[in-house]
């Protein structure tokens, strides 16, 4: 019984840690696969973590709070957009300049609307994101450590199928693809390629932002300038990891999370192991499973080129 | 076409940030001019002393805000000039720093840990100008123009161990740590010497869980590292970890157990689940080194320690809510028997094994 709530922490733990990094690495796919570089993930999953925690609080609505973040994410992707695809701007460049945007902004606002604090107000337990399994099993049970979870983790997995069967079953996804890998191609074929860009570095932002909020209305209940710290570049890493596709990206960001959680886990279990050994614990195993089995992983053909049409 | 549009738009953007640059330069801000009158009668010159915030600003709930609290109680009371200058990003510090030397302060402090390699850059390439540091030492290197002041974390820490002791319903209490070092070994082992001596009070064993997060702002870390403690039996977790802290209440939260919070009173993240916070008075270490100026007798060259005896760290003030009174009168007793030396509470491992030697 002892083993099974182990391993029921365990697996707990996976899953709070992955859910905020498998939103935003579904957005790094999108983004990427229609061949604009998203290193911006970062800040817009920050400005995505004040926008939910301040609407939730002022609301007293968590899914009011959730989509807040969504747009507030998009927003920042705009901007990043029309630096890369319309400016044709390094990529890289851009994403750069988001990064400092969102945590900058985000610190200005909530300096504006919570008395210049830099941290907003907690949400109460009944204002967070639901948990929707809460009570249903028994407290320390194996059941209850794994499914009494927010409802943004399940919500999560199902953006996976979701985004999964965007790209792949529908034309939209095909178009993003294309563009992705051969943008003249796509181009002479009649696609607008600058608006398919568009979309998905929108919806990329989107997902970043419901990253954020992720964080800021399930793991905790308030944002604060520390609370995204490097999320979005794991994020960004297990894309990579997964080789540029949503359910690849959801594994890299599980066993991210599941390294987390067996740390935590080798932490309590009082081995007398050095805690900062522990601390690197996740980072080597994503590299070794990074170099013993996934192998070469290779991007969207055109991922990251600037695309200018002839006519102007 | 496109290339110029581009260009035009990345100098709007440069011209914006210069004037966001500017503007936030001209912002000193001294928002009680009154206090400044009186000692212009009493002193041919008047004292300034100006501050340096990091990302957190003088709002920040915490010990940016307390140390600015402090200033402006100095002002009150010394008739002082205080100023402050927050700073954005951790880029900003040495040009705040820089700024609030042209502006013939007196003196100039850095809030935090973080800013410790920026006031020690500004010491030694102005020698002339004093400086303080808020929660950092420089040990033996300390310049002469510049004053550490630390906190006695162990003693507030020993105190809410003792309550811990005293409330645990199932004989286990936990600690979550940011980054081990000298710092958060003080929390961790005046902690557990508090733990320790109310067991023996109450003449039970009680078991302290003891986790390092190795991070200050990994929330869901704390979380988790929260959640298991809570798992393996505990009820009161302390923790002595910055923002990680933040995951380590939600989890009390969640649970419904409890949590002690650390450096300001974090009864406010979690009213129903925060048990008590062991606190640090950083406005008094600001107000104190403030007024040895004032006097005259800069202390600089070292690293002033403040604890109990001067009232610089204690346990919140909110305790009442969830600590029983006879509790919280034993902690006044024992307040006592710190000051007066009865007791010594251990900062690290060694002090520890010595401590548990005397109440055998």
């Amino acid at each position: 019984m002892k083993v099974l709530n182990d391993i029921g922490v365990i697996i707990g733990i996976t899953l709070m840690y992955a859910a905020p990094l498998i939103y935003t690495s579904l957005g790094g796919v999108i983004s990427e696969n229609s061949g604009v570089v998203n290193i911006g993930l970062e800040g817009m999953m920050t400005i995505g973590a004040f926008a939910g925690a301040a609407v939730g609080y002022f609301t007293k609505n968590p899914w009011l709070g959730f989509l807040a973040a969504g747009l507030a994410g998009g927003m920042l992707a705009l901007l990043h957009a029309i630096a890369c695809v319309t400016f044709t701007a390094d990529h890289v460049v851009s994403g750069i300049a988001i990064n400092f945007i969102g945590p900058g902004l985000a610190l200005f606002l909530c300096k504006m609307f919570f008395d210049g604090a830099a941290m907003t107000l907690p949400l109460d337990l009944d204002n967070k994101i639901p948990r929707p399994f809460n009570g249903v099993f028994p407290s320390n049970s194996f059941l209850n450590l794994v499914f009494n979870q927010y409802a943004t983790v399940y919500i999560a997995f199902i953006l996976v199928l979701i985004v999964w069967f965007l790209l792949y079953k529908t034309r939209l996804g095909l178009r993003i693809r294309s563009v992705g890998e051969h943008p003249r191609a796509a181009d002479t074929l009649g696609i607008n390629v600058y608006r398919v860009k568009y979309i998905a570095v929108i919806l990329s932002g989107i997902f970043a932002g419901f990253g954020g909020a992720a964080m800021s209305l399930a793991v905790v209940s308030n944002y604060r300038i520390t609370l995204i710290s490097g999320q979005g570049f794991i994020a960004l890493a297990a894309m990579i990891f997964g080789k540029w596709k949503p359910q690849g990206a959801m594994w890299g960001c599980l066993l991210f999370g599941a390294a987390q959680g067996l740390t935590v886990y080798l932490g309590g279990a009082g081995l007398g192991i050095s805690s900062q050994i522990l601390a690197m614990v996740p980072y080597l195993i994503t590299l070794l499973v990074l170099m013993v089995f996934v192998g070469e992983s290779n991007g969207p053909a055109a991922n990251g080129l600037q695309y200018e049409n002839d006519k102007n | 076409m496109k290339k110029k549009l581009l260009s035009l738009l990345l100098i709007t953007v440069l011209v914006f940030s210069l004037v966001g640059c500017g503007k936030k330069a001209e912002t000193p801000v001294d928002t009680t001019d009154e206090g400044t009158e009186a000692p212009e009668t009493e002193t041919a010159e008047e004292i300034k002393v100006a501050m340096v915030t990091d990302e957190g600003g003088v709002h920040d709930q915490s010990f940016n805000q307390s140390a600015w609290e402090g200033l402006q109680q100095a002002e009150k009371d010394l008739g002082v000039k205080v100023s402050y200058k927050e700073s954005q990003q951790d880029a900003d510090f040495a040009p705040n720093f820089e700024s609030l030397l042209d502006e013939g302060n007196d003196l100039i402090w850095g809030i935090g840990f973080k800013l410790s390699d920026a006031v020690m850059d500004a010491a030694t390439a102005n020698p002339e100008q004093l400086y303080a540091i808020v929660d950092s030492s420089y040990g033996d290197n300390t310049p002469e123009n510049v004053v550490g002041v630390m906190f006695k974390a162990e003693q507030p820490s020993f105190l809410v161990g003792y309550i811990a002791g005293k409330m645990t319903k199932t004989d286990t209490v936990g600690f979550v740590g940011g980054i081990a070092g000298d710092i958060i070994w003080g929390f961790d082992y005046g902690y557990q010497a508090g733990v320790q001596y109310a067991a023996k009070e109450l003449g039970k064993e009680i078991k302290v869980l003891n986790q390092y997060a190795e991070s200050f702002s990994d929330v869901a870390k704390g979380k988790a590292i929260a959640t298991q403690m809570y798992q393996q039996g505990a009820d009161i977790v302390f923790h002595a970890s910055g923002d990680v802290g933040n995951g380590v209440i939600e989890a009390a939260k969640e649970q419904d157990k409890w949590a002690i919070g650390v450096d300001r009173d974090q009864n406010d993240l979690a009213p129903d689940n925060v048990l008590t916070s062991a606190i640090k008075r950083v406005d008094l270490g600001v107000y104190y080194v403030t007024e040895e100026l004032k006097k005259g007798d800069f202390p600089g060259g070292k690293t002033i320690t403040y604890g109990l005896e001067d009232g610089a760290v204690d346990i919140a003030p909110t305790s009442n809510k969830h600590v029983p009174e006879e509790i919280l009168k034993s902690v006044e007793d024992l307040k006592e028997k710190i000051i007066n030396g009865e007791i010594k509470v251990p900062y690290n491992e060694e002090t520890y094994n010595e401590y548990l030697e005397t109440i055998k």
